[in-house]
């Protein structure tokens, strides 16, 4: 949020009268141009780490452009897996306009994906689109309580939201599990507990056309929608002045608490909406496969997108990408499939180191 | 399984066993965690950390047959991360909560990739003492066949007390975990010593980390470790940064994790995972109620993030 801060000071001190290109637009440059180094940064020390277990890394390179990219099967791939992206960043992304770092967007869609089961379970024999709108809506609220117990917590117990949603993502998988496994356990399944199957007919299916499922629309309106709401209107202007400076927020007037809750509850709908996906158009039911990270590889998209909702698009593509090539670096180097893990592991270290770099490169200072 | 002639006292001494054993891990973190918290940084990587440990542990301990220099391994291993973390969060502008969060991508990561091999073989184990020679029922030896690595940890804890309380050491990490600026004022350099403190708090997860695949489960796989960094992470916060506290807390995070297995043993198998998630939720509880908006955790050191 100090960036945030100072590309508004960066905007603000730079001449009115003719800046130059470099003047103009050197802090918007700058906010690719160094996410982007920092990338190159990571799959050049990623590329000589497979170098060291002996494998070719311009190898490791065509394949990860051909899994993610190369083909139209790879492109389905890649955008099926960015759709749960999209929504998990938003859940880290939206509170960190208020200066906010939520990280427990694993434990709201592992809650979103148990009650959209739990809702499309209970009006089993209702028409498909009754089922679906209500295991949205209550995927949405599900996630979104889930976030906002954070976010109330830090407004009115002043407790850390960073360590509280962390912890509420370990609470998130135990109860899943409990529920899993007890009350809500499906009699056969035996090997994997499960809850039973929502139905084939309440699946929301794919994208005519393609085998991308509906999923990705829904990440691409709701970032779309973040993004308005953000930075044009009126409450995400308000977010922006309480993330900046809460104590100058409250002297205008502005109810941080309220604003707190909301961008919280939107915040865990997102992820929770995610978990509904997952559930709705992946896995048909609720089981302990549902953790597969796509919380925490969220946390990673949203700081690669400096937490701008737009950004969060192109970046999640790229994440779900290197997820998607993990299964041809497999097949076709022998490399374990915890390289993506390593590759993501490394390119997140870069990105926070790159943070240092804002405002210090004197080619893009707003100022003269 | 149970044994008919003890009926439900197998459930006390289960956890009892249960809690050394599965406590040590909790124990060397959470006290690795400490140093370094207190030194003004949280370092929640140290789930990576952990789970590096338990990979170059285990294949050193492969490689060489010594299972002590397998654990060697480990804490080196794990200093280096906590030398990674230190290092990043030195530069300026950069969140070490969220650095924490890279770190244990990676460090999991790493693990996985470099310890792909490590599935099959078996590697030297550590010895354990048999406190329980003098019974003869099965379940009471097995309860006190304890480990070495637990004793060291038990006698870390005091010592680390002490050190806070009355080195010169422990009081410039306080310093420097209290205000940043007194120690700056005193000629001292605060990266440098939360440079030290990441690192030796490294050092002692990657041991905790040794214990899991070389005494319990005793080897390596993918789901050797199922978030003990996390909640050791935590269990510094609900012991509230002290040292001897850390101690008693681990045991009882460690009691409570042996209860879901113990109960299974007797046939009561309903809420497993909610004593699982135990530590989780003791933690917050103790989050909500010792915090206020206008007051802080007690205890905390000033400069730590999650504090400000």
């Amino acid at each position: 949020m100090t960036a945030e801060v100072e590309s508004v000071e960066a905007v603000g001190v730079a001449p009115a009268a003719d800046p130059g290109f470099l003047q103009r637009y050197g802090a918007s440059i700058e906010y690719v141009l160094i996410p982007c180094a920092a990338l190159l940064g990571a799959l050049a020390v990623f590329g000589g780490f497979v170098a060291l277990y002996g494998k070719n890394p311009l190898d490791l390179y065509f394949y990860m452009y051909y899994g993610a990219f190369g083909t139209w099967f790879s492109w389905q791939n890649t955008l099926t897996r960015a759709a749960p992206l999209i929504l998990t960043a938003l859940c880290t992304a939206l509170p960190a306009q208020l200066g906010m770092v939520i990280i427990g967007g694993e434990g709201a869609l592992l809650i979103g994906a148990l009650s959209a089961t739990s809702a499309a379970l209970a009006l089993q024999g209702a028409a498909p689109i009754v089922v679906q709108i209500a295991m949205v809506i209550a995927g949405v609220i599900g996630g979104g309580l889930w976030i906002t117990l954070s976010g109330g917590l830090r407004q009115y117990r002043g407790v850390n939201e960073t360590i509280s949603s962390l912890l509420l993502v370990y609470i998130a998988l135990a109860i899943l599990n409990h529920l899993v496994e007890g009350p809500l356990r499906d009699p056969a399944s035996l090997n994997k507990p499960s809850t039973r199957e929502i139905g084939a007919a309440n699946m929301i299916g794919t994208i005519p056309g393609t085998d991308v499922h509906w999923g990705l629309v829904f990440g691409l309106v709701a970032a779309v929608a973040a993004y308005v709401l953000i930075y044009h209107t009126t409450f995400g202007f308000a977010a922006r002045v309480a993330g900046g400076n809460v104590r100058a927020a409250k002297i205008v007037g502005l109810n941080v608490g309220r604003l707190i809750l909301t961008v919280c509850f939107l915040a865990g709908a997102c992820a929770g909406l995610a978990g509904m996906i997952e559930v709705a158009a992946v896995q048909g039911r609720t089981n302990a496969n549902l953790a597969a990270g796509y919380g925490f590889t969220g946390i990673l998209v949203a700081f690669l997108a400096r937490q701008n909702p737009l950004a969060i698009i192109p970046v999640a593509i790229l994440l779900g990408g290197i997820s998607a090539s993990g299964g041809l670096l497999q097949r076709r180097l022998g490399l374990p499939d915890a390289s993506v893990l390593v590759l993501q592991g490394i390119i997140f270290v870069f990105v926070l180191a790159s943070d240092a770099l804002y405002g210090r490169i004197g080619l893009f200072k707003g100022k003269s | 399984m149970a044994d008919a002639s003890l009926g439900l006292w197998t459930v006390p001494l289960a956890v009892f066993g249960g809690a050394i054993r599965v406590s040590t891990p909790f124990l060397f973190v959470s006290l690795g965690e400490c140093i370094t918290e207190r030194s003004g940084r949280i370092n929640l990587g140290l789930e990576g950390t952990l789970v590096m440990g338990a990979m170059s542990a285990y294949g050193i301990s492969y490689l060489s047959g010594s299972p002590w220099l397998g654990v060697l391994a480990a804490g080196i291993t794990g200093a280096l991360f906590g030398a990674l973390h230190a290092g990043i969060c030195s530069l300026p502008r950069v969140n070490d909560i969220a650095v924490g969060i890279a770190l244990m991508l990676l460090g999991t990561g790493l693990a996985f990739f470099l310890g792909k091999p490590l599935i099959e073989p078996t590697a030297a184990r550590l010895p354990a003492i048999d406190f329980g020679w003098w019974s003869d029922v099965p379940q009471v030896r097995a309860a006190l066949r304890i480990n070495v690595l637990f004793l060291i940890g038990v006698a870390i804890a005091p010592l680390l007390y002490w050190a806070f309380k009355s080195t010169r050491w422990g009081l410039l990490i306080r310093t420097a975990g209290e205000s940043a600026d007194a120690a700056r004022a005193m000629g001292h350099s605060v990266l440098l010593i939360r440079l030290r403190a990441t690192m030796v708090g490294g050092f002692l997860a990657g041991i905790g980390g040794s214990f899991l695949s070389l005494f319990y489960p005793g080897s390596w796989n993918e789901g050797l470790s199922s978030g003990q960094g996390i909640t050791a992470v935590a269990l510094v916060i609900f012991a509230r940064w002290d040292p001897l506290l850390c101690l008693w807390a681990s045991l009882a995070f460690g009691g409570a994790a042996a209860l879901g297995p113990a109960l299974q043993s007797v046939g009561i198998t309903s809420g497993y995972h909610l004593f699982n998630a135990a530590p989780y939720i003791l933690t917050l509880a103790i989050m909500i109620i010792t915090c206020s908006p206008k007051r802080t955790l007690t205890g905390a050191p000033a400069e730590l993030s999650i504090t400000r």
